[in-house]
């Protein structure tokens, strides 16, 4: 049975950009290697933690979509328990609405990519009459 | 005939009563079936200021999307996105 799933991990702030693309591709690599299906990736960047986690007050996160067997979900997440350079990982498993949601996202997420932001126009406007 | 009279209360001043606006669940009113842990700044409407969660007599929202509430809250602080406790949120 394949099921949907979403990831997200905290990478320490310590890392630099080589080495964060070196472990998503470690984890991404993993998930198709075990057969899932990567459906979508999102790099947040470098963010502020809402309180310090191994005395860090800020990480990276990254956020995978992915199909899989539930069996191997407890392997990712030994690799990541066994990985030092992850802080904090959260997967869940997507039900039908939040598979629609996730659906809904990307698509908002891509039309800004698509089209970035048309400034809205300032029309010389005199209200004062003069 | 003086009994009655006695018995009406007779105001200065038009009494004011309190319209409350009835309370309602935004989620079903809305038609949102899904709450996203990843959205802290929507989720920080569930929460009073030292980061705890609302009780729904006060946000109105009904007890299925109380529960999904409470759930994308907690997974949201155990990502750090939102504090477990904390003072002046917001």
């Amino acid at each position: 049975m394949i099921k949907q799933y979403e990831t997200v991990f905290i990478a320490t702030p310590v890392l630099s950009d080589a080495q964060m693309k070196e472990a998503v591709a470690k984890y991404t690599k993993l998930i198709t290697d075990a057969g899932g299906e990567i459906v979508y990736e999102e790099d947040w960047g470098l963010k502020q933690l809402a309180y310090p986690i191994q005395h860090k007050t800020s990480g990276f996160y990254y956020l995978i979509e992915f199909k899989a067997s539930p069996e191997f979900v407890a392997s990712l997440e030994i690799q990541y328990k066994r990985d030092e350079r992850i802080l904090r990982f959260l997967t869940v498993a997507l039900d039908k609405d939040a598979v629609a949601y996730a659906q809904k996202r990307r698509d908002n997420k891509n039309k800004k990519a698509a089209e970035p932001q048309p400034k809205a126009e300032v029309e010389p406007e005199n209200p004062q009459e003069d | 005939m003086a009994a009655v009279e006695n018995n009406e209360i007779r105001y200065l001043n038009p009494p004011t009563v309190e319209v409350r606006k009835k309370k309602y669940c935004r989620f079903k009113k809305a038609g949102i079936k899904y709450i996203d842990y990843k959205d802290a700044e929507f989720l920080k409407k569930f929460l009073n200021e030292q980061g705890k969660i609302l009780p729904r007599r006060i946000t109105g929202t009904s007890l299925k999307f109380q529960r999904k509430v409470a759930q994308a809250v907690k997974r949201a602080r155990s990502l750090a996105l939102l504090p477990y406790v904390t003072d002046l949120l917001k």
